[in-house]
């Protein structure tokens, strides 16, 4: 069984997203501590990509920024390790298909395999290209995770059927980014899901708060968080761990996790 | 040459976001059904002939060919056709086929500005909305077709991420599209992107190599023996290669951007100093680092000045049955200069860059043989930008 459904055992799920290297690993390590210590059930991090096509400004930035301080897929790597000493929540990469593939996808994922990494996240790998990485996922045992879209409608059964690890519906339209509201009909697209697979279902895009997460894992099993996190960091800079351990602990404490 | 998956060889393919996947395959469908429809057809080619001018003109250079002292040479004259360049055929066919499938806005990308020209020209003719991005360094560098789009009615959004060019100006055309689906259709403007476009605008393109057969086979009764024309995505080349594939004898030349050349960092010749990757929904040869990061190219062309290539040409490469050559901006500004004393005609700096390859390979070749330069735009838009590259500093 994945491990990643650990993060989903019997309880919602909140999980945050972090970019790696903004503004430098050692905060990253931090932040993701904090939100572990704090009710985060699985962690995402970011490879940061020089060309971010699904992601908003806020996250374009803390890419930008990243790459700019120096970060590499090698030093993430290193992080990851250091970080497994103590983290044992699941943790998966969301990076972009090239960083995969440039740094070649099967020293990649055995790499992942090595340090302790449960999936990838690919936003530009979709189900008519997983076969790209798919073989070697498996060999590595890492899941690769699938995302349904508010467009996806007849293509919802046939990714699900197939998915892997938890499956990523995005709630709305667009890059990523918070949102006042949210108003695609996730209720029908939970139950395209919940007809194909028993895998779990987390919702993201566009959360920031309390009340939104909890709306959003009442639906389905988890919340993801992003760019609300970011937007913490790129504000406190080296001292956003506790901002971010404090806002997980709202964020969680809201979804009656904690 | 596309197979099932919309591949050419290894490249090609469709890695974009979930959100975007029904769009590309309504369009595929759409596509499929109005390329060999008559109707459509008819209507296309009236747009071509009575809107745009073509046939564009083949024009026998013969100072040129008299000055280098070897092959014939002929010019393609894409700079000919109405907004002045070879983005419109594209942009007529793909604006035809969005308004066909009922969408009533338009978005683009920009480099030069020719292909947001020209999309905000359809737009404006068939009653559609348009909004065009354009890296910011690029709506500096031609302000002119900054003005020209909007005059056209269109919305331009400067995109400051990045390195604000050409390949930023993509990336956020992509974004846009996935938060505006329904009512809206991204007109890519060259043979890159996810599948479909490579190939819809190779065809849309294609226009031109069949044109040059035709022209040259009443002008000279044979084939050519090479055919070059500049290449970024590389929707002019592959429009001006397309027919000639199965002639084995014609060679097929690529000419790529390389700045101020391909051992320095400020260089956009990606077959030359590229290598495999994954990006804006293709799979191809890109400028890039070891960890896959895209690098930030440069040429003193806007239109050229991007990290890829299209995925046919990449398998072109492949395969060899196309060749792909560095050329400087010394030599296209060069070229640009040569060819506006020479023939009259001022040259887009893009295509100065074809011009510039055709010089060093006609004295060697024998005065029987043919070399077609497709000219694929017009140099007036760069004028103010070659006069600074010459130390002179003119307002527009």
């Amino acid at each position: 069984m994945s491990k990643i459904r650990e993060a989903f055992d019997g309880k919602k799920a909140f999980i945050a997203f972090i970019t790696c290297g903004d503004p430098d690993l050692e905060t990253t390590a931090a932040c993701v501590r904090a939100a572990v210590a704090n009710g985060a059930g699985l962690i995402e991090l970011g490879i940061p990509f020089s060309d971010p096509t699904a992601e908003g400004p806020v996250i374009q930035g803390a890419n930008l920024r990243a790459l700019t301080g120096g970060v590499t897929t090698d030093k993430i790597f290193d992080m990851v390790r250091s970080l497994r000493q103590d983290v044992t929540v699941p943790m998966v990469f969301m990076t972009y298909a090239n960083v995969v593939f440039s740094y070649g996808a099967e020293r990649f994922l055995s790499t992942c395999n090595e340090i302790g990494m449960d999936g990838v996240i690919l936003p530009d790998l979709p189900y008519e290209e997983k076969e790209e990485f798919l073989p070697l996922c498996h060999t590595y045992g890492v899941n690769l995770i699938s995302l349904i879209a508010p467009t996806s409608e007849n293509r919802i059964a046939m990714i699900a059927k197939e998915a892997e690890g938890f499956l990523y519906i995005v709630s709305s339209l667009g890059v990523t980014g918070t949102r006042s509201e949210i108003k695609t009909d996730l209720k029908s697209i939970v139950e395209v899901v919940r007809q194909n697979t028993d895998i779990p279902c987390a919702i993201g895009f566009g959360i920031s708060n309390p009340d939104q997460a909890k709306k959003m894992a009442d639906i389905s099993d988890g919340a993801i968080v992003g760019s609300a996190i970011i937007k913490i960091i790129e504000k406190y800079g080296k001292e956003a761990p506790a901002h971010v351990g404090e806002y997980v602990k709202e964020m969680t404490e809201g979804m009656k996790i904690s | 040459m596309t197979n099932q998956n919309g591949r050419f060889g290894i490249h090609g393919g469709q890695y974009i976001p979930e959100t975007l996947m029904n769009a590309v395959i309504e369009l595929e469908e759409a596509y499929n059904h109005y390329k060999d429809d008559p109707a459509f057809n008819a209507e296309l080619t009236a747009l071509f002939n009575e809107y745009a001018g073509r046939p564009s003109r083949l024009y026998y250079a013969e100072k040129m060919t008299k000055d280098l002292g070897g092959a014939k040479i002929y010019l393609k004259r894409e700079d000919l056709n109405h907004t002045g360049s070879h983005k419109i055929n594209n942009v007529l066919g793909q604006a035809l086929l969005a308004k066909k499938m009922g969408k009533t806005r338009l978005i683009a990308e920009t480099g030069a500005g020719q292909h947001g020209v020209a999309t905000a020209t359809a737009a404006a003719l068939l009653g559609m909305e348009c909004v065009v991005f354009m890296g910011e360094e690029d709506t500096i560098r031609q302000a002119l077709n900054v003005y020209r789009m909007r005059l056209l009615g269109s919305e331009v959004i400067p995109v400051k991420t990045g390195t604000a060019t050409l390949k930023d100006a993509v990336s956020e055309a992509m974004r846009e599209w996935t938060s505006r689906i329904a009512d809206t259709h991204y007109c890519l403007g060259s043979v890159m992107g996810p599948h479909p476009f490579p190939t819809i605008v190779r065809d849309f393109q294609a226009v031109i190599s069949r044109e040059i057969k035709a022209q040259l086979m009443e002008k000279e009764g044979r084939l050519p023996d090479a055919v070059i024309a500049c290449v970024g995505g590389g929707s002019n080349a592959m429009g001006s290669f397309y027919h000639f594939i199965e002639d084995k004898g014609v060679r097929l030349i690529g000419c790529e951007a390389a700045g101020r050349g391909i051992d320095t960092f400020e260089t956009a010749a990606t077959v030359n100093t590229g290598k495999l990757g994954i990006f804006h929904g293709m799979k191809s040869y890109f400028c890039q680092d070891e960890y896959g990061q895209i690098a930030p190219v440069y040429s003193i062309s806007a239109g050229l000045d991007y990290p890829g290539i299209g995925p046919e040409h990449a398998h072109l490469h492949d395969i060899g049955r196309a060749e792909y050559v560095p050329v400087t901006d010394d030599e296209a500004v060069d070229s640009f200069e040569y060819l506006s004393k020479t023939e009259g005609i001022i040259p887009a700096i893009e295509s100065a860059h074809a011009v510039a390859y055709a010089r060093k390979i006609a004295p060697v070749m024998n005065k029987d043989q043919i070399i077609v330069i497709t000219i694929s735009g017009r140099g007036d838009k760069d004028c103010a930008a070659i006069a600074r590259y010459r130390g002179e500093d003119i307002h527009e």
